[in-house]
């Protein structure tokens, strides 16, 4: 069987790849391109490790098809930090030591960028539903919630 | 295995009736991923739908509102007519599976995966909407209740693609809401829940109302009783009980690793007081 | 004495230690770079997949395995075949190697019986379905309690209870009885004014971490082989596997990658031998990741338990009897499980009479693997609700209950030794006056507060510290890094030689370049590897100083270390100033070559952490549904080498303890078979369900270590079981005995006591 070319934009470089129709997203990501920062923790889409932002949508990319991303814009972890400088969030992660084993964070990092592109001022609750789609089993939330509000504090003052 | 996204709904319905093997039809891709995944399907032929004009959006008619079947549940609540309009609807819609499954996942999806726990499934029937279906014998419109028949198992036949589902314009004093109990505040599958749909008169009596449940059955029931018991009545405290009694009364629910039958029963009845009070609330009644 | 310098706490200002620098493996982290089990990749590597019973106990009559040897694109296909019996007589390591692939018996739902590498993921998948195995199926027990019954299938013929007085005269599921404690628990209870006996239920739960186990590994045609996995602890792989394998270990190269959780869940090899003797027989590279199903299945989850517990007090509060019966499942495999149980139960408290028996039980389960403080969870929701059921029963106060009542330095501890100094006094003083205790509390809320307890290990540990020419130092451990421990052993290295934390680099090494390393468990992490990095530094101070005095041409007993500066005495030397670690390391090459210091050491001394929580909850009468409002927790951790870390392992415990109490449970069919194998319905806490977790760090010195350093890792899971239980207890006014409370348990139990 022949693979299906896919031509796609991914953190803003044209993409192209071949793969099989029944392939995902996310297995194109880690096993052809060599982009690992998403991961797969479930394959179900129960947990948001794999998370995504696809034409600005927040998805779990182990629930998108592989020739799904044609001519659309996807953005990983990978794209996050612009060179050396990296984005608030990621930063006030590390600050706020909202990681410990870290498998969590490329996905939570996504989540929580999507969250505040669309709510730059959430309230406690806010985020804590924003973020529901993504598991973490060492943190407890405590700290990812806190480096999310500090970094949207940063964004705001910033704009 | 092939995949392909035709640009009209004529195109999906030919590829459809004429694949060999087994066709499967890809919006959200929430329901079908996992199930491919989990060996329970393998399709010959996955039919992408998303490029179909007009399925991605919502529009407003004389008649009501026809929701595209590839619109996915997120875009449903950024739509403020529809939200003002049907909120029980969209909260129903907005609870499907995490925010990353939210911009993917769509109503038509849910309602065809024919999960007797289906989030937007008693929303829908409660609120008397329709299924607009394209097939090769030329376009049908049923209740949404006519399309799932069993868990896993829908009316349509193959060839048939749902393109839209349709809700009426709402008279006034009316109001719809949709409630569901899950152990987690998010992420799961509903153990038992319930939609509402009322109008009221001036007065704040119920002139018209559809109650349907989820997961106590293997699909939505709407309790008929429910209805003799809330028109002609306000939703106090005796009506509320005797509401409570019928719904647990209709409940056929089991037991399974998500609840109990008798937790299902006891709670199908807390749900639907619940629920009454909501979509009376938005009504206008007090 | 066990390592080459005193080990012992001494007082002391510092300057680096507790302190909160930035983690040095963050950036990788939060950029996607850090490569962790699944993101590693050999060249020409095959994918392997396991093909697991669908059964929870059969006879394997027979397994057919050509037809999937002659698809095309498959490279190798093993059974217990391959993997020949090299344990001599070890019997702990033949069930280890049984259940990495069942021999005879498969023993659990998902017990691996063959296993495949073949070119692709889809073809690995097509030869599974190919492998023919004809099962005779057998009855099967998966309940603690029905196991042990009379009439119960049984496990291994060849079991027979351990522990009783006279040996049994047949096999049993009970694979050992072991007892604890000391005094008279029969004269006890007849001083008593006040008894509760209560029995109690906990089901079966995973350590949940996100990241499945997954490896790749090549072996070689010579033998020599590589293995790059997520573990708590490489060497302990390497041993297992090359002794498994039949491979001498110092041939067997373990990588450690980033590891995505573990909790004590990543310290037995399942995958691993089957991956090493896929790879032996195809003569590729195997890359074999288990999918989510698989990891529920098939790796290690808890004991479930049955436990009874009595405990009696006079009327001024004394406890003057405590006796415990626990019953805990091991899987399919015995372990020491109910051991731990029964030794950690009345841990917290100061006794004359106690008593503690646990019964070791088999079960149709995968077989029991540790979970951040084993048995001890479990145990403490027992006792922890028995304790807050007789304080009521008196009219005490829970938490002055527990103050009276509680162990301190010299107390004989109910598993045997005497305490020093220890931090259940203080943690409990420190609970009554925190502020959540003054919180106003609604309608349906109710506040609940427990204590917990758990010993810390020591163990083999090596270090490597080297200081580069331009002198930044090195620091190689072997202790895997599961929560930030290479930022804490950054900052010992930092304090003992007295520069700045930016000057340090501490990586996770290899097996072929440390010498032999425990596990990552037993909160051990931070407390042995800093025992280890203090003493690799003090010998790297010996040769600084032994530098320095060559430098300055003067007697090396002359030269001291201070301030990360060498530093001459004696008037004499007066006019010698003093010399940097810079300065000394530029001219290494010229006074003797590259500086380090080793340290190869068994750690001892390890020090007891003990944790109090408080818990608020509201629950919703009519549904059961429980929410957490507010939960504080309170611990010793002797010294808190970097605080924001050791919170937030306070955090993630508390937060697995909560979600064990309220929504985790393995619920298996009348089939025997795992229904809930997936996130979805094994629910562990998601953000939304969890408030603000607060912490409060004790520092009650461990003697035993140089910073007064107690493990911290596992405590926090300990009292949470009982924290929610007595929370909930007092908002619905009935005492909860079966974990998870699920919303249906809450609601039957609200219900039997509106109709009692």
């Amino acid at each position: 069987m022949a693979g299906i070319a896919v031509s796609t934009t991914i953190n803003g470089d044209k993409v192209e790849y071949l793969c099989h129709p029944d392939e995902t997203l996310l297995e194109v990501l880690r096993d052809r391109l060599g982009l690992t920062g998403a991961k797969e923790g479930c394959g179900t889409g129960d947990c948001g490790a794999c998370s995504i932002i696809l034409d600005d949508r927040l998805v779990c990319s182990c629930l998108v098809l592989a020739p799904e991303a044609e001519g659309r814009r996807v953005e990983t972890i990978e794209g996050m930090a612009h060179g050396d400088k990296l984005h608030p969030l990621q930063q006030k992660f590390i600050e706020h030591a909202a990681l410990q084993c870290g498998v969590c964070t490329p996905g939570f990092l996504m989540a929580a960028k999507d969250l505040l592109t669309k709510n730059p001022n959430p309230t406690e609750e806010e985020i804590r539903f924003g973020l529901a789609g993504n598991l973490c089993r060492c943190t407890g939330y405590d700290k990812i919630v806190r480096a999310v509000q500090d970094a949207a504090s940063m964004m705001r003052g910033a704009a | 295995m092939r995949y392909i996204r035709p640009l009209s709904i004529d195109d999906a319905v030919t590829l459809i009736e004429g694949s060999a093997g087994t066709a499967a039809i890809l919006a959200g891709g929430s329901d079908l991923l996992v199930r491919m995944k989990g060996g329970f399907i393998e399709p010959d032929l996955i039919v992408d739908i998303k490029s179909i004009d007009g399925l991605r959006e919502i529009r407003e008619t004389p008649e009501g509102f026809s929701i595209g079947a590839a619109t996915p549940c997120a875009v449903l609540r950024e739509n403020t007519a529809l939200t003002k309009a049907w909120p029980g609807v969209v909260e129903a819609a907005s609870l499907i599976g995490s925010k990353q499954v939210q911009g993917r996942c769509t109503i038509v999806g849910n309602l065809c995966n024919a999960s007797p726990a289906a989030d937007s499934v008693p929303a829908l029937v409660a609120a008397n909407a329709r299924a607009s279906i394209v097939g090769p014998s030329g376009r049908r419109v049923v209740p949404v209740q006519a399309v799932p028949v069993g868990p896993g198992k829908t009316s349509l036949v193959k060839g048939e693609v749902i393109d839209a589902i349709l809700l009426d314009k709402r008279p006034p004093r009316s109001g719809d809401a949709y409630q569901r109990f899950t152990p987690r505040t998010e992420m799961d599958i509903a153990v038992v829940s319930a939609g509402a749909n009322l109008t009221i008169d001036e007065q704040g009596v119920i002139v018209s109302a559809r109650l349907a449940l989820g997961a106590v059955a293997p699909t939505v029931l709407l309790v008929e009783e429910a209805a003799n018991v809330l028109v002609g009545s306000k939703p106090d405290e005796a009506t509320l009980e005797r509401l409570a009694t019928v719904c647990s009364d209709a409940c056929r629910p089991i037991d399974d690793k998500r609840g109990t039958a008798a937790y299902r029963k006891k709670v199908a009845g807390v749900l639907a007081k619940r629920v009454v009070a909501a979509a009376y609330a938005r009504a206008g009644g007090k | 004495m066990t390592v080459n310098f005193d080990p012992r706490y001494l007082k002391r200002e510092f300057q680096s230690v507790g302190t909160r620098p930035l983690r040095p493996d963050g950036i990788d982290k939060v950029t996607g770079r850090a490569r962790y089990g699944a993101d590693f990749n050999m060249p020409g590597q095959l994918v392997g997949r396991i093909l697991r019973s669908p059964h929870a106990h059969a006879v394997i009559e027979k397994i057919d395995t050509s037809k999937a040897e002659a698809l095309p694109g498959v490279k190798a296909v093993i059974t217990a075949a391959d993997l020949p019996n090299l344990t001599d007589g070890d019997a702990a390591m033949f069930d280890v190697l049984d259940n990495c692939m069942a021999r005879r018996k498969v023993l659990y739902d998902g017990h691996a019986v063959a296993a495949v590498a073949a070119v692709d993921a889809r073809t690995a998948r097509q030869a599974l379905k190919l492998i023919e195995v004809e099962y005779q199926v057998l009855p099967h027990v998966t309940d603690v309690d029905e196991a042990v019954k009379e009439t119960a299938p049984i496990l291994h013929e060849s079991v027979f209870t351990e522990g009783t007085e006279t040996r049994p005269g047949k096999p049993s599921n009970v694979a050992k009885r072991v007892q604890y404690g000391h005094g008279d628990v029969e004269a006890g209870f007849a001083q008593a004014d006040f008894i509760v006996e209560r029995s109690f239920k906990t089901e079966q739960t995973h350590q949940g971490y996100i990241e499945p186990h997954a490896c790749v590994a090549s072996v070689g045609p010579d033998g020599t082989a590589d293995l790059w996995v997520c573990t708590q602890g490489h060497f302990v792989y390497r041993q297992h596997c090359a002794q498994l394998l039949g491979m001498d270990a110092s041939k067997l190269r373990v990588t450690s990658s980033e590891i995505g959780g573990g909790f004590g869940g990543k310290t037995h090899v399942w995958a691993e031998p089957v991956a090493l003797a896929l790879s032996r027989k195809a003569g590729r590279p195997v890359k074999l990741v288990m999918t989510r199903d698989e990891v529920f299945r098939a790796t290690g989850p808890t004991s479930a338990t049955s436990i009874d517990v009595k405990i009696g007090a006079r009327k001024d509060g004394t406890i003057v009897a405590a006796e415990a019966t626990l019953r805990y499942s091991s899987g399919a495999y015995a372990g020491m499980w109910a051991e731990l149980g029964a030794m950690t139960a009345f841990a917290c408290y100061r006794l004359e009479n106690v008593k503690t028996v646990g019964y070791e039980v088999l079960v149709n389960r995968p077989k029991t693997a540790p979970y951040r403080a084993p048995s001890s969870p479990q145990a403490a929701f027992a006792v922890e609700s028995v304790i807050d059921e007789l304080a009521h029963k008196i009219g005490i106060d829970p938490v002055d209950f527990r103050i009276k009542n509680a162990a301190q330095e010299g107390t004989r501890s109910s598993y045997g030794p005497i305490y020093g100094p220890i931090g259940i006094g203080p943690t409990l003083e420190a609970a009554k006056n925190h502020p959540h205790m003054k919180a106003p509390l609604g309608p349906n809320q109710g506040r609940g507060m427990a204590c917990g307890f758990w010993f810390n290990f020591g163990g083999q540990t090596c270090t490597d510290l080297n200081i580069g020419m331009d002198g930044t130092v090195s620091l190689a451990v072997g202790t895997v890094d599961v929560g930030g421990s290479r930022a804490s052993l950054s900052l010992v290295a930092a304090e003992e030689l007295g520069i700045d934390y930016s000057q340090v680099r501490a990586v996770v090494a290899d097996t072929s370049s440390l010498g032999y390393n425990d596990m990552t468990d037993g909160s051990r992490g931070t407390f042995s590897s800093s025992m280890a990095t203090i003493s690799a530094a003090r010998n790297a101070i010996k040769v600084l100083r032994e530098r320095a005095a060559q430098m300055w041409d003067i007697p090396v007993e002359e030269v001291i270390w201070e301030k990360g500066h060498a530093v001459a005495v004696g008037e004499k030397h007066g006019n010698l100033g003093r010399l940097s670690l810079k300065q000394i390391a530029a001219e290494s090459g010229k006074t003797g070559g590259p500086i380090a210091g080793h340290s190869e050491l068994v750690a001892d001394g390890a020090g007891v952490s003990f944790a109090t929580h408080i818990c608020d909850v509201e629950v919703d009468p009519a549904t059961g549904a429980t929410k957490v409002l507010r939960y504080t927790v309170i611990q010793d951790a002797g010294k808190a080498v970097h605080p924001t870390y050791v919170e937030g392992q306070y955090q993630g415990g508390a937060a697995q303890g909560i979600g064990w109490a309220l929504n985790e449970e393995y619920i298996y069919g009348e089939d025997g078979r795992l229904q809930n194998a997936g996130f979805l319905d094994y629910r562990i806490p998601v953000c939304s369900d969890l408030p603000m977790i607060d912490t409060q760090i004790l520092e009650i010195p461990n003697p035993n270590h140089p910073y007064g350093v107690r493990g911290v890792g596992e405590t926090s899971i300990v009292p949470p079981l009982a924290a929610v239980a007595n929370a909930v207890s007092n908002a619905v006014g009935v005492r909860m005995t079966h974990i998870p409370m699920s919303p249906p348990r809450i609601l039957a139990a609200i219900e039997a006591k509106g109709s009692g």
